[in-house]
C-alpha cells in the first residue's frame, strides 16, 4: 500500500510525459464500445425496418428517413427545436428547484438529527407516490401551467439530492471530525470546511441521477398536461396521433439526447470538481 | 534547508513550573459501560517526552483523547494547557480536497490567525518537515510518510506546548519511520514541548523518550515506568547499544507480565 503510494508520488514528473499516448488509447477504449454498439443498433434497426411488410412499414421508418424527414427537413426542425428548448428549460428549472430544496432539506436534517428521523420516512414515501396520480391535483391547484409541470419534474427528480447529500454530510471521517472539535470549530465552520466539501462526491452523484430523472419528469409532465407551449412530450403525442412516425422517432431521439446530455454535463462537472482528490475519479483514471 | 535547531531558535524559550499535562487519578468508563482507564496518574512537563506502550485495545488512544479534552474523564482530574495543543492522529487526517499548504494552514485558520501570519507559519512548518517542494500537492499524491509530515506540520503551526501523538508512524515502513523518529527528536529539542507519544513499538518508545510507561490490558492502568538515560541527540548507534537492548527487554517483559495477569 505505502510502497504503491510512494511510487506514484515519485514518478509524477515522468507521468506527464508518459500519459499522452496512454490517455489517447484509454479514451479510445472508452469510446469504442458504445460507438460499436451504436452502429450495431442502427444496422438492426435497418434490418427490422426493411423486413416489415408494406402496410406496417410506417411503424418503423429507416434511420436515414428519420434523420432526413423527422429532424433535418426545414418544417420538422423548425417545429421540434423550439420544443426541445422548451423541454430543456422545464427540466432545468425543475432540476434547479430540486437542487436548492433538496440541499436545504438535507442540511437541515443534518443539523437536527430528530428532524431527519421525522422527515426521512416521508421523503422515501414521496418516492413511492405515483406521480401521475398526483398530477390531476396539480392541475386543479395550479392549472395547466408551467408551474404544474415544474412540480412534476421536482417530484420525480427530488429524492436523490437530499438522500445523497445527507449521506455525504454524515460520512465525515471521525478523525477529521475530532480535529475540528479539538480546535473548537463552530457548527457552521464544521459544515462549510468539512461536511460540505466532504459531501461533494455524493452530492454530485445525486445531481447526475436527478438530472436524468428531471428529463423524464419534464416529458411526463408535458404529456400529462398537454397544454401551454408544446415541448417534446406534447410533440410525441401529437406525432403519434398524426401518424408522423418520422418525426415521432426524431422527437424520441432528441428526448434521449436531452437525458444523455444532462447526464454527461454533470459527469463532466463532477470529474472537474473532484479530479484532485476523490477515489471514484482516481479509479476511473487507473 | 534550515536545520530544525536554527528555525526553532526564536521560538519560545521553555518556562518551567507546573506540569503542562497531568493526570490525577483519572478513570474513564464509556457510555456503553466499557471501563477503559482506571486510576491513571501521570505528569508530563515541558522538555519531557513520554511514550506509552500497551497491548492493543488497552486504552492508549483513549488516554490521549482524555488528555486533549475530546473525551471527558469520568473520574479524577486532567490538567492540560489546551490553548496550544498539538495532536497527531494515527491517520494523517488531511482534508483530501485541500493542498498540503492549505491543510497545514487549517488550524491557524480555525483559530482566526490573520492571513499573512498564517502564511508565514505555514511556510515555516512546511520547510521544517521537509515538504517544501510539495506545498501545492493534494494528499492523494503524497506517500504515507509525506502525509504524516504534512500532519506534523499542521500541528507545528500552533507551536504546541503539549504535543500528543497517537501511533503516528505505525503505518509507515521501517526506514521512513526511523527517519521521522530522528526528525521528531530534533523538533522536540528545538520546540521544548511536553510530548505524550503512543506507540506499539518498544524500540521507537525507547529511542524517542525521556520516559516510557507501560499500560495493562483494559481497563488500562499504568503498571510500570522506565526512565531512559540516553542524552539527546541520540545517534543511530544508540539503537544497537547493549544498554538499549537491556531497557527494551525490561519493557518487553513488563508488557508480557500485564498480559499474563
Ligand atoms: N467511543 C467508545 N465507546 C465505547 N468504547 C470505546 C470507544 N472508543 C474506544 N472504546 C473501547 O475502549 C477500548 C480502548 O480503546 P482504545 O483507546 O482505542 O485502545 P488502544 O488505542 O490502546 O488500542 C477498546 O476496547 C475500545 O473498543
Ligand atoms: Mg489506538
Amino acid at each position: 500500500m505505502i510502497q504503491l503510494e510512494k511510487l506514484t508520488a515519485d514518478q509524477s514528473p515522468a507521468q506527464s510525459v508518459k500519459t499522452l499516448p496512454k490517455d489517447r488509447k484509454r479514451g479510445f477504449n472508452r469510446v469504442l464500445p458504445p460507438v460499436g454498439l451504436f452502429v450495431v443498433i442502427i444496422i438492426i434497426w435497418e434490418i427490422i425496418s426493411a423486413s416489415l411488410s408494406g402496410s406496417r412499414k410506417f411503424l418503423l421508418p429507416t434511420p436515414q428517413s428519420v434523420v432526413i424527414h423527422g429532424l433535418l427537413a426545414r418544417d420538422a426542425y423548425s417545429e421540434i427545436l423550439p420544443s426541445f428548448v422548451r423541454t430543456s428549460v422545464l427540466a432545468l428549472g425543475g432540476f434547479g428547484v430540486a437542487i436548492v430544496l433538496g440541499m436545504l432539506v438535507a442540511a437541515v436534517m443534518y443539523r437536527f438529527r430528530w428532524l431527519e428521523k421525522a422527515v426521512f420516512p416521508y421523503l422515501v414515501a414521496l418516492q413511492a407516490v405515483p406521480v401521475l396520480a398526483v398530477a390531476p391535483l396539480m392541475a386543479v391547484v395550479f392549472g395547466y401551467s408551467f408551474v404544474a409541470k415544474g412540480i412534476i419534474v421536482v417530484l420525480i427528480a427530488f429524492f436523490p439530492i437530499p438522500a445523497n447529500f445527507l449521506l455525504g454530510l454524515r460520512s465525515v471521517d471521525s478523525g477529521l471530525d475530532d480535529l475540528f472539535r479539538l480546535h473548537r470549530a463552530s457548527w457552521w465552520t464544521r459544515f462549510w470546511k468539512l461536511a460540505f466539501p466532504n459531501a461533494l462526491p455524493q452530492l454530485l452523484t445525486g445531481f447526475r441521477i436527478s438530472a436524468g430523472l428531471a428529463v423524464v419528469g419534464a416529458i411526463v409532465g408535458e404529456e400529462f398536461f398537454q397544454a401551454g407551449v408544446p415541448g417534446l412530450g406534447i410533440r410525441l403525442l401529437q406525432y403519434l396521433q398524426d401518424v408522423e412516425y418520422n418525426r415521432l422517432y426524431g422527437a424520441l431521439i432528441l428526448s434521449s439526447f436531452l437525458g444523455i446530455g444532462f447526464y454527461l454535463i454533470f459527469t463532466w462537472i463532477a470529474n472537474r470538481v473532484l479530479r484532485n482528490w476523490h477515489e471514484s475519479v482516481i479509479q476511473q483514471e487507473s | 534547508m534550515k536545520t530544525i535547531a536554527e528555525t526553532g531558535a526564536f521560538l519560545n524559550a521553555p518556562h518551567m513550573s507546573t506540569p503542562s499535562l497531568s493526570f490525577e487519578g483519572v478513570g474513564l468508563t464509556y457510555k456503553d459501560g466499557t471501563e477503559t482507564l482506571r486510576d491513571i496518574n501521570l505528569k508530563v512537563e515541558r522538555d519531557e517526552f513520554v511514550s506509552v506502550v500497551g497491548p492493543s485495545g488497552c486504552g492508549k488512544s483513549t488516554l490521549l483523547k482524555v488528555a486533549s479534552g475530546l473525551v471527558e474523564a469520568t473520574q479524577g482530574n486532567v490538567v492540560a494547557d489546551r490553548d496550544r495543543l498539538g495532536y497527531v492522529f494515527q491517520d494523517a487526517t488531511l482534508l483530501p480536497w485541500r493542498t498540503v499548504a492549505s491543510n497545514v494552514g487549517l488550524l491557524a485558520e480555525l483559530h482566526g490567525v490573520a492571513k499573512q501570519e498564517r502564511e508565514r507559519r505555514v511556510q515555516e512548518a512546511i520547510e521544517l518537515v521537509g515538504l517544501s517542494g510539495f506545498a501545492d500537492r493534494h494528499p492523494r499524491r503524497l506517500s504515507g510518510g509525506m502525509r504524516m509530515r504534512a500532519s506534523l506540520a499542521r500541528s507545528l503551526t500552533m507551536d504546541p506546548e503539549v504535543f500528543l501523538f497517537d501511533e503516528p508512524f505505525g503505518a509507515l515502513d521501517e526506514i521512513t519511520r526511523e527517519r521521522l523518529n530522528d526528525e521528531l527528536v530534533q523538533l522536540f529539542l528545538a520546540r521544548h514541548f511536553a510530548g505524550l507519544f503512543v506507540t506499539h513499538s518498544i524500540y521507537e518508545a525507547v529511542y524517542l523518550s525521556t520516559r516510557v510507561v507501560v499500560m495493562s490490558p483494559r481497563p488500562g492502568r499504568i503498571v510500570a515506568e522506565f526512565s531512559i538515560p540516553f542524552s539527546y541527540p541520540r545517534g543511530p548507534e544508540v539503537r544497537f547499544s547493549p544498554e538499549f537492548a537491556q531497557i527494551a527487554s525490561n519493557i518487553s517483559s513488563a508488557l508480557r507480565g500485564t498480559e499474563l495477569e
